[in-house]
């Protein structure tokens, strides 16, 4: 079976040429696998030293796609990232990808006194040698665009060091903020956060990194979940179910964007406990795990998962906000 | 020359050879109105001169049958022949195996929509590696192509499904060949992945001119049963100002693939996205690409949820009944839904 190259099949120059330029020079999966084995760290995945999670992604956070934290205020997604991006930059002894780390903090969130408390707290051995917290510190890079364009340019900026294997993690926190400022009606929005969409995950593609991005919610009147033509057909023949008015949490950026992202990690808290939910991911099943925030960064309670049936995954919940203001004004004071 | 052997006027046959029609080949392979506004005569005429050509030319009509006049075509009666050994791909799910009527079909292009996170992409998987099943346990024994636009093609999960696949095969073969010991599986979860052509694509016109080299690469890999494109909709979406170019762009590739799941009996499965209409005052889940792509498949299946289950509607066929069935997405793929509800409802 032949497994040419497409330079040898004759192409027309111009398909030839796109061909080449994204490297797609054989088409087995097979070696796609062997080579993304050989080649890349950790076999492609960035372990989140979240025991559950990291077995239900096969790994952790897998390179090349874009992987999406959505969640209410306050629920940690920022705290992930800083975990995230403290892993990113450890040396692959200890488990990390040994490289630099671009933060794109739009809502200047990022804080390095908890950085490097995460980091002291988690990996003692590593952070109490003299030099490693300045070194590891170090390869972390935030950025603060204050547009989308803006933001498009520094990634033009950096797209070379991205490319040369340098970086080894990009994290946007929040995309939301990032677009959700710009404009305002839909569908320039919509078209802007399109083009940056496809760019991002591009940019993954070619670079085979981690993508990680926040999101904010919003709160969506009404309980009907949207249908398709044939289904409102016979639902409207019954009127049971009483029409109520609660407004709920919806992941922002709209449908076009949850098509867009690989893997949806939703951050809800239910009755005072929070949990970590796996919502999209072509890769686990749809578990959820209750979680903690500590000294150390984000803990699972359970790394075994409660397996969620059907679309309630997806929900958001927000309940026992008190709760979670009250901590954050105990984590400020630190 | 052979035009020679016509029986026509000679200023007809200096008219033909002017044209540039030097073989009665090249004559029998035109149309009529071709062939009369280029060797300008009326259509009548054209169509007698057509008659003469094939009647002599060594080109023999596959089918025998009355189709001198219309090159190309076919009658109804060959192509029902044909549509009994017509083949399908199984999709693991007996459910819905059921209303696709065996699985999804050759020769035709189905297209698959949904909500994020409904099983798209495990479909695609699924198929990618079912279409490799051996003609012994049912299946068809041919390759996949797999076109990427998303990224959502993870390795892990396709290497997952390979074993399971592998694995339920074995179990069939113990039940039915208890006695004949060599009847084991020789297949490995590594031929299965060897076997897809995995394409990514990072941009619409990737995708145009990829569509558009299937139809050499699949002349040259004839044993490639589906194409898979997962999804259609992503790089349509974001950041298109001319709609009416992508409209017209959209219409041009899916006739190329009608053309290729015809020519080479072959399925093309197109995933698709979702979008919100207004209709009727509020407002309503539809695939995205808009009304007139809808046309471009011959079938289409809308997964959704209902309550906790997920559920396949036939939205669009032109030989199906609308039904839904339920299917699950388990650790080993697709398979049938495990609540013992109601099963097939008909619609």
């Amino acid at each position: 079976m032949a497994n040419k190259l497409i330079n040898q099949l004759g192409l027309p120059k111009s398909i030839a040429n796109i061909f080449a330029a994204r490297n797609i020079i054989t088409a087995k999966a097979l070696l796609l696998m062997e080579q993304r084995v050989r080649n890349e760290s950790l076999a492609g995945h960035l372990p989140t030293r979240l025991k559950g999670l990291d077995e239900a992604l096969c790994g952790g956070i897998p390179f090349g796609v874009l992987t999406e934290l959505v969640g209410p205020p306050g629920i940690g997604k920022t705290q992930f990232c800083l975990k995230l991006s403290l892993l990113a930059s450890l040396p692959v002894n200890c488990g990390g990808l040994e490289g630099r780390v671009i933060y794109i903090d739009v809502e200047s969130k990022f804080s390095s006194k908890r950085l490097i408390e995460i980091g002291t707290k988690s990996f003692p051995e590593i952070f109490h040698k003299k030099g490693m917290a300045q070194e590891m510190a170090g390869r972390i890079m935030i950025l603060r665009p204050t547009s989308l364009s803006e933001f498009a340019e520094s990634l033009h900026r950096i797209k070379v060091s991205l490319l040369q294997q340098q970086v080894k993690l990009l994290i946007i926190d929040s995309m939301a903020a990032l677009v959700l400022g710009e404009h305002d009606s839909g569908a320039s929005r919509q078209q802007a956060l399109g083009w940056h969409v496809s760019f991002i995950k591009s940019l993954a593609e070619f670079s085979r990194i981690p993508i990680v991005l926040t999101n904010q919610v919003r709160s969506q009147i009404g309980d009907e979940s949207l249908m398709y033509s044939f289904q409102a057909r016979s639902h409207s023949t019954k009127e049971d179910t009483p029409v109520t008015f609660d407004s709920h949490l919806v992941a922002a950026l709209g449908i076009n964007w949850a098509h867009a992202v690989t893997i949806r990690l939703v951050l809800e808290s239910k009755s005072g406990q929070r949990f970590i939910k796996l919502a999209k991911s072509p890769i686990s099943p749809p578990l959820a795990f209750p979680f903690n925030i500590t000294a150390s960064g984000i803990v699972l309670l359970d790394d075994n998962g409660i397996e969620m049936k059907g679309p309630e995954i997806n929900n958001i919940h927000c309940q026992g906000q008190n709760a979670l203001s009250n901590y954050e004004r105990v984590r400020h004071q630190l | 020359m052979e035009i020679g052997m016509l029986p026509i006027s000679a200023s007809k046959r200096g008219k033909l050879l002017a044209a540039g029609y030097t073989t009665l080949h090249s004559i029998a392979t035109t149309s009529i109105t071709h062939l009369a506004t280029d060797i300008e005569v009326s259509e009548s005429e054209a169509l007698e001169i057509l008659n003469f050509a094939t009647r002599n030319s060594a080109l023999e009509r596959s089918s025998g049958s009355n189709t001198n006049v219309i090159q190309g075509g076919q009658t109804a009666w060959d192509m029902l022949n044909e549509e009994r050994f017509s083949s399908s791909i199984t999709t693991s799910c007996a459910d819905l195996d059921n209303i696709l009527g065996g699985g999804i079909n050759c020769k035709e292009v189905t297209e698959i929509g949904g909500v994020p996170g409904i099983g798209k992409t495990q479909i695609g998987i699924q198929l990618a590696v079912n279409v490799q099943i051996p003609l012994d346990y049912g299946g068809l024994g041919g390759k996949a192509i797999y076109i990427d636009t998303e990224g959502s093609f993870m390795v892990e999960r396709v290497l997952q499904i390979a074993e399971a696949c592998i694995e339920d095969m074995s179990e069939y073969s113990h039940h039915f060949h208890k006695d004949n010991q060599a009847y084991g599986v020789k297949m490995h979860p590594n031929s299965i992945l060897e076997n897809i052509f995995y394409f990514r694509v990072c941009s619409y016109t990737e995708q145009i001119a990829l569509v558009n080299y299937l139809d050499k690469f699949v002349t040259e890999h004839k044993d490639v049963k589906i194409i898979i494109i997962d999804s259609v909709t992503f790089h349509f979406r974001q950041d298109f100002e001319d709609m009416a170019l992508r409209t017209r762009l959209l219409g041009e590739m899916s006739l190329k693939l009608m053309k290729l799941a015809k020519n080479f009996s072959l399925a093309v499965v197109m995933l698709n996205q979702v979008t919100t209409k207004h209709v009727e005052g509020s407002f309503q889940l539809t695939l995205a690409l808009g009304d007139s792509w809808s046309h471009s498949c011959t079938n289409r299946i809308i997964l959704y949820w209902n309550g906790d289950e997920r559920h396949a509607y036939i939205d669009k066929s032109p030989s199906l009944k609308s039904a839904s069935a339920p299917y699950s997405v388990t650790s080993r793929g697709i398979r049938n839904s495990t609540s013992s509800s109601k099963r097939i409802k008909m619609v």
